[in-house]
């Protein structure tokens, strides 16, 4: 079991009446309303400190995403927070996953082969590549992508990312969206032929058939745990199976909200605001906007209006509360061993490799969000690392990184 | 009821089986819809008295052929396929009737083989922009709230609540597709030049609009007439964007009376 901590670096100050007084949290709120330039400065650092304490206290990778014109979560560029991070952990067995560079609105995407080369360079060879078709709100409506397009330039912008590392020769691009006459790739990934690739998702059919194909890992960011990830989860095992694919589990990530204190009733009180914070107001989407027509292909969108699960999940957020996002286990608190058995259900019963964190939620304090990092890399995270590493080499991570005690055993 | 049916015809190099109803009886007028799809409604159906309708659907959203748009890039193809099907229907110097999205794509198909086109009729259409009066993003509208304002005149009326009342799973799918394949041709904003084209039209054009069209305001409408040599405007009272669903009788004999005129 890999396990990593994702930070989505929100802003963690919004007004209590935010979802009364503002449409959406996404494209749409007003900055100099809501926010302060220098305030959003200590926010960045907090995401740094945050990211690099979970690097310190043994966090497998740490991961970073693109979002753009929101609260939500806004590093619009984050290749430029996984420089910092790169830099602050040489020396440290630590990943910098990048869940990443949005490919459909890169122009042109070969600056991401770049950027990625420059963070492998950086790091010495600690990448993980995350290459995510981004959401509808930051790539139809903020970045003025065509819908219907999103998926075949993804397409052609990974074509064009992998080529470019992994080519000898200075070869022409004839794409459909992008035309370069000369491709000469500087500098080049330290891994070899390329860093790992996952796919980040949320449970979209095509993406899939996409990442089975390719013998990727399928990332699935979803905020509403695992008993409402399941059914899907099971259909992406079902494609990897059709697909001749093995089932080792590190095809797999999932993304899990955690709160650890001593008690159950003590992370209740530290957690609990934080948690409504998180679905009340950094979920506040008209969720038409979550797909703009387009931007699921017919198929995707067919199932997805047929088997309204996670959508009804989504339009019953306000609806909920802590009590309610615990019970359905959208998020995991409580103490360290009520954390543990939960993990541990989710990770067999999803049959998950790469678990991911967001240890930081919503309005968390920073001394807060240190402390549920501390607690859970000492308490919770060594009863979950032994899982699957008996039988399973985890494929979809730096080679320089990968379990000693594996490398020793398969050796 | 007028006898309508589903003609196929293969275009673009047998790439696409467009499917073009057809119905009535007469002289014969096209019909492109909008960017909700094409319904065989009471104001086709008035028409239809007089004239052979021929209403292709927008490739992609025919009903088990989805895929069919992927096989136009851009603008520039679908104009060419158009004119490419009004051949294979032996449609020349024919009336093309649009609406919205349907209205933009007559215009540019009269600019661009202006013998194809006799007649022109322009409802409420997209394709010109201006900063003091953007057209509204259609496609981030929520059917429950915004969609009955900016599309009808009367947003509680009982055509509102017909329209945008009980969401059907496929009615709400077909209605999302076709936004997506008709969205593909002018996403984010509805202006890909068609004010440096308008000027080669040169069928007689008649302008129709909604006088309270909140989706595109009917101060376009004199943006349109002054691009189109000798266009005329109408302007329907206590009507929206949708004008068609909202009065088919009397669009229906305006446009009868405009087609009639040196016929």
């Amino acid at each position: 079991m890999y396990l990593s901590a994702f930070h989505l670096m929100p802003h963690r100050e919004l007004p209590d009446d935010f979802e009364k007084r503002y449409p959406s949290v996404w494209v749409t709120p007003p900055f100099h309303e809501l926010a302060d330039a220098k305030r959003v400065g200590q926010y960045y650092n907090w995401t740094f400190d945050e990211l690099i304490a979970a690097a310190q206290a043994g966090a497998d990778g740490i991961c970073t995403n693109e979002h753009h014109q929101n609260a939500y979560g806004f590093m619009p560029s984050p290749n430029l927070m996984g420089s910092v991070l790169a830099r602050a952990t040489n020396g440290m067995d630590c990943a910098i996953v990048q869940m990443g560079a949005s490919l459909p609105a890169t122009q042109p995407p070969l600056r991401i082969a770049e950027e990625y080369a420059m963070l492998d360079a950086i790091s010495g060879g600690r990448l993980v590549a995350g290459m995510p078709l981004g959401t509808s709100m930051d790539i139809n409506i903020c970045y003025g992508v065509t819908p219907i397009e999103q998926r075949e330039r993804f397409r052609e912008a990974h074509d064009l990312i992998v080529k470019a590392w992994t080519a000898r020769e200075v070869f022409p691009w004839n794409g459909k969206y992008h035309q370069l006459p000369m491709v000469n790739l500087w500098p080049r990934p330290i891994q070899q032929p390329h860093p790992p690739i996952w796919i980040p998702g949320s449970g979209s059919t095509s993406t899939f058939h996409y990442t089975a194909e390719h013998d990727y890992c399928y990332c699935y960011l979803s905020y509403f745990g695992y008993k409402v990830a399941m059914h899907s989860v099971d259909r992406y095992w079902d494609v990897c199976r059709q697909k001749g694919r093995d089932s080792n589990p590190y095809r797999l990530g999932f993304l899990q909200l955690v709160g650890i204190s001593n008690t159950d009733q003590q992370a209740e009180r530290d957690y609990a605001r934080h948690v409504e914070y998180f679905y009340h107001k950094l979920l506040h989407i008209p969720a038409e906007w979550m797909g703009i027509p387009g931007h699921q292909d017919y198929q995707s969108l067919s199932n997805a209006l047929r088997n309204p699960l996670a959508l009804k999940a989504f339009t019953t957020l306000k609806e909920k509360r802590y009590k309610d996002f615990l019970n359905d286990r959208y998020v995991i608190c409580g103490s360290p061993a009520t954390v543990r058995d939960s993990l541990q259900d989710l990770v067999e019963r999803l049959r998950v490799g790469n678990l991911m964190l967001l240890l930081h939620i919503g309005s968390m304090p920073h001394e807060l969000a240190l402390r549920n990092i501390e607690l859970f890399f000492r308490e919770v995270a060594p009863a979950l690392r032994p899982k699957w590493d008996d039988e399973w080499e985890n494929r979809w991570w730096p080679a320089g990184l990968r379990k000693k005690a594996l490398q020793g055993a398969t050796a | 009821m007028t006898e309508v049916t589903d003609r196929p015809v293969t275009v673009w190099q047998n790439k696409i089986n467009a499917n073009v109803k057809v119905g009535g009886s007469g002289s014969p007028v096209v019909f492109l819809h909008g960017a909700g799809g094409l319904f065989w409604d009471e104001f086709l159906e008035t028409l239809a008295g007089n004239h052979t309708i021929y209403a292709p659907e927008h490739p992609g959203t025919t009903a088990g052929d989805p895929d069919a748009v992927a096989h136009l890039d851009n603008l520039w193809d679908l104009v060419l396929y158009y004119d490419e099907l009004l051949s294979g229907l032996g449609l020349r110097g024919v009336p093309v009737i649009g609406h919205s999205f349907g209205a933009m794509m007559a215009a540019e198909l009269a600019a661009n083989n202006p013998e194809r086109v006799s007649k022109l009729i322009l409802m409420c259409p997209i394709g010109l922009w201006r900063e003091d009066i953007p057209v509204a993003n259609w496609m981030t509208l929520t059917p429950a709230s915004d969609m009955p304002k900016l599309l009808l005149h009367d947003p509680d009326g009982p055509l509102a609540k017909q329209m945008f009342g009980v969401p059907d799973v496929d009615a709400q799918i077909r209605m999302i597709w076709c936004g997506a394949c008709t969205g593909k041709f002018v996403w984010p904003i509805p202006d890909k030049g068609l004010k440096k084209r308008l000027h080669r039209i040169q069928a007689p054009t008649l302008v129709i609009w909604g006088k309270q069209d909140r989706l595109v305001s009917p101060m376009y409408a004199q943006e349109f007439a002054t691009r189109i040599s000798g266009a005329r405007v109408e302007v329907v009272e206590q009507s929206g964007h949708l004008l068609t669903a909202e009065y088919p009788a009397r669009v229906a004999g305006t446009i009868e009376e405009f087609l009639g005129v040196g016929t």
